[in-house]
């Protein structure tokens, strides 16, 4: 008898069946991995079995040790021991790890909080997930990889003995998943069972024991992994074979787009401290840089201050085509002006404007070009917008909705056209594929690929190697804040890139 | 790979740690230090008239209404939420005590009991309509502020109660000069008492506050004693800031204006905390309805206008953010105290009424601009 049943799950939603007849079973001490591209109803599926859409609201049946359970609320699941650890981080940024640990269930005696519990309880969850920080220290002060340990020990501090983990590497390091999949792996192994949703499907061959495919709200298959093989699962997930991940153009550079010497910057939060120390790098035409390393690197902060956008003290030099050094650029707008385009880590936060339709997101950066007299000459501007959608496969129902309403693939399009639109000579990619489906990874990959043999100069971020190492010409390797090596495509071997990115300068 | 640094493991972000921990006084410490700078700017403008304990006594009266309605407002706002209607509910829960103590001749115990009550049950009915109709509170109170004035000038029809003696105590009497020393000064001694049992620089900082307190007591005794609002308003501050940090109630509060998802998916239940919420301001409200008729000795068709705001002031010059998740209500006291001051010199020094609105403006832009710069340069 598995410990978890999910029988024939069918969930509506206002004109959209969501999950339909999906069945699941997970056993004690194993993997299952769920797989599925965005919108494939994962995320629909865990919120059911985990009560945030509560009993009578889906159809089918949750049965927990063969008995049947219907499941009010998150907290009622908590009680039954099911645990989600949701995509995006549930940890409030002001209050202490302890707080954030206990929050929700915090033991009180005459109604007052016991500190002391609360902070004993707190280095005992800690430990068990092997973090070593004051847990007095605010979240907010935390990276991200500790941040996201903190929420799996908040989640073994409820006692749950099947943890559901939605796209918990999304903005982790290689070497905080490495950290992050030894602990899960050791949970297994202390009888945990986990159900684990991952667009990394190297991760999911890593750690997973079985996987289950969920494709338009349907299952359309599970099988051990030792039975799968990636081009299988991707198969499963589009419904179609897909071609090759990474589709590089052949290196053809043409003359220096942007050459870059001496560049250092500081850190905003702690003046005289840098996080960036001399760094060079040229990017020519019909090339893609990529820009590997650790979080916390200075990747981000190289694109973004290059970009002028950094909110702090930047001193070094840039040329653009061959032409003379000059200072950095001191906002954005210059930097756009001169050719340059960043597409942002976060593109909720910096690349889109959620609750505009997709047409006014397309031409935001680009306004400029269609104003007459003072006003904005609509016609022209849909006009543009449809054709760069068309060009970037946008599959909108209409221009009009709002980009909101988009799933993250679409989402990250609509931001690559914006800047597209903007007619740029060097573009900076930021985490281009964070949290997108595999179908709209390889149509991301594809334009990137179609943008450099079009003669664009390309810098990649990014922290999934595989995609690093697959598209990039060249690889600049970042540790704490100096290159510590510069790769050809042939050198930049995974571990060649993990050594200079761990490497101490 | 085995033998690099694992990022997980404690950074070495020592320097960020050390600046969390100063952060905190210091930005108090601007509080403390403009609150003081103000009162000397005023000392030297009055010939030490402001700094009188006689003055003193009556801007510790003037700071208690606003005070006890910015108490509420912390919470309020650190929940992530506004309550525009707190000053007009004040007022109509004031006069309602006045009409039902005067005009229908009820016990005082049973008017007050009742203002209470009803000031609790438009609290939750407003907390109701922000919670399960998801409508924004900025516009639920708005439409509960213009429902209250109107309500206010119906029930008075215009004409002023004035309540007699015994409703009057609430806001004019004074604690027996005994009394008030033995109630601070044992609150001294319990202040004292913890931090010998926390020992370090928390002991230095509790007995810095047992000597303030202390020193209060003997200003206010040195008049005619501690108001009975005020003390009453120190009452209610204590209590709140016990809810707000010792409380599942306060910390949950703070845990849904910092991260509403976080605070979901913790199992809180977001729906009953916010009718919590504004079931506690429309209970503090109506008190502080009651201190203000008390105070002025009457009940005018118009108490309590703008009130709000000068309670959102108290709060935010106090260091609540209104973006929610940050605030405590000793902050807001002293930013009540701050806007108290302000009122208070300007009288004594004949300043053209019109000036008290313009200077009270300005220093809410500069308090919030001053701590938006520290929080840019300390991160």
């Amino acid at each position: 008898m598995p410990l978890l049943e999910l029988r024939d799950i069918t969930k509506d939603f206002p004109g959209v069946r969501a999950l339909d007849g999906v069945s699941f079973t997970l056993e004690k001490g194993e993997i299952h991995a769920l797989c599925g591209e965005n919108g494939a109803g994962k995320s629909t599926l865990i919120k059911t079995l985990c009560g945030v859409n509560p009993w009578g609201t889906y159809g089918g049946e949750i049965l927990l040790d063969g008995a049947p359970v219907r499941f009010q609320s998150l907290r009622d699941a908590e009680h039954h021991g099911i645990a989600l650890i949701a995509q995006e981080l549930a940890l409030v940024p002001e209050l202490s790890v302890m707080e954030n640990l206990a929050l929700g269930r915090e033991p009180v005696r005459g109604g007052l909080i016991r500190w002391d519990v609360v902070r004993k309880d707190a280095e005992t969850a800690l430990e068990l997930v092997g973090l070593d920080v004051d847990p007095g220290r605010a979240i907010k002060e935390l990276g991200i990889g500790q941040q996201q340990l903190v929420e799996i020990g908040k989640a073994l501090a409820k006692k749950a003995r099947i943890l559901v983990l939605d796209e918990p590497t999304a903005a982790l390091t290689e070497s905080d998943t490495a950290r992050l999949m030894r602990l899960l792996a050791e949970l297994r192994a202390s009888g945990v069972s986990l159900i684990y949703i991952s667009h990394r499907l190297e991760e999911v061959f890593q750690i997973a024991d079985r996987v289950t495919v969920l494709r338009d709200g349907r299952s359309v298959g599970g099988a051990p992994v030792r039975e799968m093989t990636t081009e299988k699962v991707i198969a499963m997930m589009v419904g179609r074979e897909v071609g090759t991940l990474y589709p590089r153009p052949p290196h053809k550079p043409g003359v220096s787009l942007l050459k870059v010497e001496n560049w250092t910057v500081e850190d905003p939060l702690v003046p005289g401290r840098q996080v960036l120390r001399n760094v060079s790098l040229e990017v020519r035409e019909r090339e893609i840089v990529g820009l590997g390393g650790l979080m916390g690197a200075g990747r981000t902060a190289l694109v973004s201050s290059l970009f002028g956008a950094a909110r702090s003290r930047v001193t070094g030099t840039l040329s653009l085509h061959g032409g003379p050094a000059r200072k950095p650029f001191a906002s954005p707008p210059e930097a756009i002006a001169a050719g340059l385009a960043l597409v942002s880590e976060d593109r909720k936060r910096y690349g889109l404007v959620l609750d505009a339709s997709v047409s006014e997101n397309l031409t935001l950066a680009s306004l400029l070009r269609f104003v007459r007299g003072f006003l904005v000459d609509d016609r022209k501007r849909e006009e543009q917008a449809r054709e760069e959608a068309g060009a970037l496969n946008i599959r909108a129902s209409a221009l009009g909705a709002a980009v909101r309403q988009l799933s993250g693939g679409n989402q990250q399009k609509v931001v690559l056209g914006k800047w597209l639109l903007t007619k740029p000579k060097v573009l900076f990619l930021d985490e281009p594929t964070r949290g997108v489906d595999v179908g709209a990874k390889a149509e991301i990959h594809r334009l990137i690929a179609e943008l450099a043999e079009a003669g664009l100069g390309v810098v990649l971020v990014s922290s999934d190697l595989p995609e690093l190492l697959g598209m990039s010409h060249r690889v600049l390797v970042l540790s704490l804040g100096a290159a510590t090596a510069e790769l050809s495509a042939s050198e930049a071997t995974p571990e060649a890139v993990m050594t200079a990115a761990t490497m101490k300068v | 790979m085995t033998s690099a640094p694992s990022p997980v493991t404690a950074p070495p972000a020592a320097p960020a740690l050390r600046a969390s921990r100063v952060s905190i006084p210091w930005r108090s410490l601007i509080m403390v230090g403009a609150l003081v700078v103000i009162w000397i700017v005023f000392s030297l403008t009055t010939d030490g008239t402001f700094l009188r304990p006689r003055n003193l006594s009556l801007l510790a009266r003037q700071t208690s209404v606003t005070a006890i309605l910015a108490v509420g407002m912390v919470l309020v706002i650190v929940a992530g939420q506004i309550d525009l209607s707190v000053g007009a509910l004040a007022g109509l829960m004031g006069g309602l005590a006045a009409i039902s103590y005067m005009n229908r001749q009820w016990p005082l115990g049973v008017a007050f009991l009742a203002v209470l009550v009803g000031g609790s049950v438009l609290g939750a009915a407003q907390g109701s309509l922000v919670a399960y109709l998801k409508i924004p509170p900025f516009i639920v109170t708005l439409g509960g502020m213009l429902l209250f004035q109107g309500a206010l000038l119906g029930i008075t029809g215009g004409i002023t109660v004035s309540p007699s003696r015994p409703f009057l105590y609430v806001g004019q009497a004074y604690v027996p000069l005994w009394l008030g020393w033995l109630v601070m000064g044992s609150m001294a001694a319990a202040l004292i008492a913890s931090g010998v049992r926390r020992g370090g620089t928390v002991l230095w900082s509790r007995v810095g506050f047992a000597a303030l307190v202390l020193a209060f007591t003997a200003v206010m005794n040195a008049y005619e004693g501690i108001p009975v609002p005020v003390l009453l308003l120190l009452g209610l501050a204590a209590f709140f800031s016990g809810v707000a940090h010792h409380t599942r109630f306060g910390r949950h509060l703070y845990a849904i204006g910092g991260n509403r998802e976080a605070a979901f998916y913790s199992g809180i239940s977001i729906e009953k905390h916010i009718i919590g919420v504004f079931t506690l301001m429309g209970f503090l409200s109506a008190v502080a309805g009651i201190v203000l008729t008390a105070r002025v000795g009457a009940a005018t068709s118009d108490a309590g206008r703008i009130m709000e705001l000068d309670a959102i002031a108290a709060a935010v010059i106090g260091g609540t953010s209104l973006l929610g998740g940050q605030g405590t209500v000793w902050g807001a006291l002293l930013g009540a105290l701050v806007m108290a001051s302000l009122d208070n010199g300007m009288s004594l020094m004949n300043t053209e009424a019109f000036w008290q609105p313009i200077i009270k403006g300005s220093i809410l832009v500069a308090a919030v601009a001053v701590d938006m710069a520290g929080r840019r340069t300390r991160g």
